[in-house]
């Protein structure tokens, strides 16, 4: 079978600014730049995970193609249709197709819910199927993602952190979407509960064909799960290269210093890290030109002034660098 | 200078046999049981595993801080030689800072918010030395310049809500340091922090003990931080210790099978993941403290678990020379 190239999902330019009001009439004074820009595309069975640190708009990216947040600007392509407006009506049959499992499985979960009504919510909200129906297909859920299904009765807080992440997976799964939307689905568990959620993704997408847009702070996590990397700084993708690539040679030198921070897994190739204060701008007060020159070792005149456009390198990299 | 050199020879800190215990709605139970440790002037323990292993409550315990429902049921703490436990209310408050001092996770809900740093780390210093205001304050500036607060006389006048998070997290290291303890204690101290940021403090941190020669406890569960700091390592499982080693013999050849799990449950740890590789999980989750296992508490989701490892806890003895673990298993196994 010729795989299908043309993108199940394609964003261009996606703006997220957020107001920033002031006195008395409560005037707009300026705007966080949450998201300021942003594209890429997402094939069929795929995983692109958004990788940065705080306010880099990873997970408002995320938020915003799920709807959840409302895009200022740019252009969401599903499938090859294009979501106008994102307005109640456009959402509907295209949040079918796209679902998001959230980082914290403790408050995404509603308490007072049984675990098969949380699970059943997205079938009856779209109407899919008879009651009966439904039943069976929220036992057959529970089983695919590790659950047993006589536990369909319980409440969520019955459940540790890691089953309630798999109950998270389930409701996502209900619909049969074609993405999911992972909004650092493993970074609130402990190691050994993460390495099975992480095995639970990652087996199904081999057996359905899900596409992932992953969005994680840790490297570990996305060297695992990944098919490409797009790296955010403060609202911008300064580099956006397969996974493989992008490990052996990080192009922009923001994600150098992301991999040169990440701890060494041996014990006798400790970095000497530096100690030097050197703190991310403040998302309000962005840098002028090139997002990151405040903190970048080969700043030049030229990166103060303009932006640097992500342009193509070899091996389907591409990175926003004027000296690079 | 003999002084010093015995120093270096006998523990700051010398723990051995706690138990503690919480009370809960249907009685006690231990939440660490026979935790025995000691650390020497210049050397970092690392104290690893997962929530709810008793870490945390050891570390608080070492300051007399466990919350009202824990208490400490047996055991004893030597700090400099001196009986911890056995101490009234003011005896600990004179050595909590003076001799020992605690960094937390979270500086935004440790620091004081209606107190200007400078003010927080010069209350310290008063409470502990004879000096006057001016002389407390000038110390609080020294040792926000001690841990490279950027511009520290202007820090020093701020609110914790106008520091960034890492600066924060400097701020708290200041402050521990204020009156040169002997031991310092650090409860997960990067992990509320950005990637970047946790490797200005682990930096740090190392510079620090390198230039004060501080004893420290490090309590994480982040695996690449105790290869990036530690010098000696202790397993916990279920509020036990489950292995003991030096860190190149921890990481080189870990003993215990949940040790061995957890280094290969970290992702990216291989040399380069295809997508669809599995990792090895330890299936199955950590037991309730008060439903605990008979015999080994890993055993329910240990691959080797024999007949014996369900019906008799494992003694914490010596595998290898320096190198020590609970485990029914002998020799190589691992």
């Amino acid at each position: 079978m010729q795989p299908d190239r043309t993108p199940l999902l394609s964003v261009e330019n996606l703006e997220v600014h957020f107001p920033i009001r002031s006195g008395v009439f409560q005037r707009q004074v300026g705007a966080v730049k949450a998201v300021d820009g942003v594209s890429f595309s997402l094939q069929r069975g795929e995983t692109l995970s958004l990788v940065g640190e705080s306010g880099c708009g990873k997970s408002t990216t995320g938020l915003a193609l799920m709807g959840l947040v409302k895009p200022t600007g740019g252009r969401v392509q599903f499938d090859g249709q294009e979501i106008r407006g994102f307005n109640r009506a456009a959402l509907k049959s295209y949040r079918r197709r796209m679902q998001i499992v959230f980082q914290d499985p403790f408050s995404s979960l509603n308490p007072r819910q049984r675990v098969k009504d949380i699970i059943r919510a997205p079938l009856d909200i779209h109407k899919v199927g008879t009651p009966a129906e439904r039943e069976t297909r929220v036992a057959e859920l529970m089983e695919r993602v590790g659950l047993r299904p006589d536990q369909a009765d319980n409440f969520a807080h019955q459940f540790s952190g890691g089953q309630r992440q798999r109950i998270g997976i389930a409701r996502a799964l209900a619909l049969n979407p074609d993405v999911i939307v992972c909004d650092e689905p493993v970074s609130a568990l402990d190691v050994s509960v993460q390495a099975q959620i992480l095995n639970l993704l990652s087996d199904l997408q081999r057996d359905l064909g899900v596409s992932y847009l992953s969005i994680s702070h840790d490297l570990g996590v996305v060297e695992f799960i990944s098919h490409r990397v797009a790296v955010m700084y403060l609202g911008k993708i300064v580099e956006i290269a397969p996974k493989t690539r992008i490990f052996a040679e990080p192009g922009h030198p923001y994600t150098e210093l992301l991999m040169r921070s990440a701890p060494s897994r041996d014990p006798r190739k400790r970095h000497s890290f530096s100690a030097t204060n050197d703190d991310i701008p403040s998302a309000t007060k962005k840098p002028s030109g090139c997002p990151f020159h405040t903190r970048c070792p080969l700043v030049t005149a030229v990166c103060k002034t303009t932006e640097p456009a992500l342009t193509a390198r070899e091996g389907g990299q591409m990175v926003a660098c004027h000296n690079r | 200078m003999s002084e010093m050199n015995t120093a270096t020879h006998v523990p700051v800190l010398q723990v051995s046999d706690l138990d503690i215990e919480i009370r809960g709605v249907n009685g006690a139970f231990a939440v660490v049981s026979d935790m025995s440790f000691s650390v020497r002037a210049g050397e970092t323990l690392c104290i690893v595993g997962e929530s709810g292993c008793g870490k945390s409550m050891t570390a608080l315990s070492l300051l007399r801080l466990l919350p009202e429902a824990a208490t400490i049921a047996g055991g004893k703490v030597l700090i400099d030689g001196q009986d911890f436990l056995a101490m009234n209310q003011r005896q600990v408050e004179d050595f909590r800072g003076e001799k020992i001092a605690m960094i937390f996770q979270e500086p935004l809900s440790a620091l004081n918010p209606v107190l200007r740093i400078g003010e927080q780390i010069a209350e310290s210093v008063r409470q502990h030395r004879k000096c006057n205001r001016r002389e407390a304050d000038a110390r609080a500036v020294d040792v926000l310049r001690l841990v490279q607060m950027p511009d520290p006389e202007r820090r020093a006048a701020q609110f914790p809500h106008e520091l960034s998070g890492g600066m924060r997290q400097r701020a708290m290291i200041a402050l521990a340091l204020a009156c040169d303890p002997k031991i310092i204690i650090a409860d997960e101290p990067t992990t509320a922090l950005d990637v970047t940021i946790q490797a200005q403090i682990l930096g740090l941190i190392s510079d620090l003990q390198k230039r004060l020669g501080t004893a420290q406890i490090l309590i994480t569960h982040d695996l690449g931080v105790v290869s990036e700091v530690a010098d000696r390592v202790i397993v916990m499982y279920a509020g036990r210790k489950v292995e003991e080693a030096s860190i190149y013999d921890l990481f080189d050849r870990p003993f215990h099978p949940y040790t061995i799990g957890l280094m290969g449950a970290v992702p990216g740890a291989g040399a380069s993941s295809e997508a669809g590789d599995r990792l090895a999980d330890i299936p199955g989750t950590v037991p309730p403290l008060w439903n605990l296992p008979k015999g080994c508490a890993f055993a329910p989701r240990c691959a080797n678990a024999s007949a014996r490892c369900l019906e008799e806890r494992p003694p914490f003895e010596e595998k290898r020379p320096g190198h020590w673990a609970a485990c029914w298993e002998h020799d190589d196994a691992a």
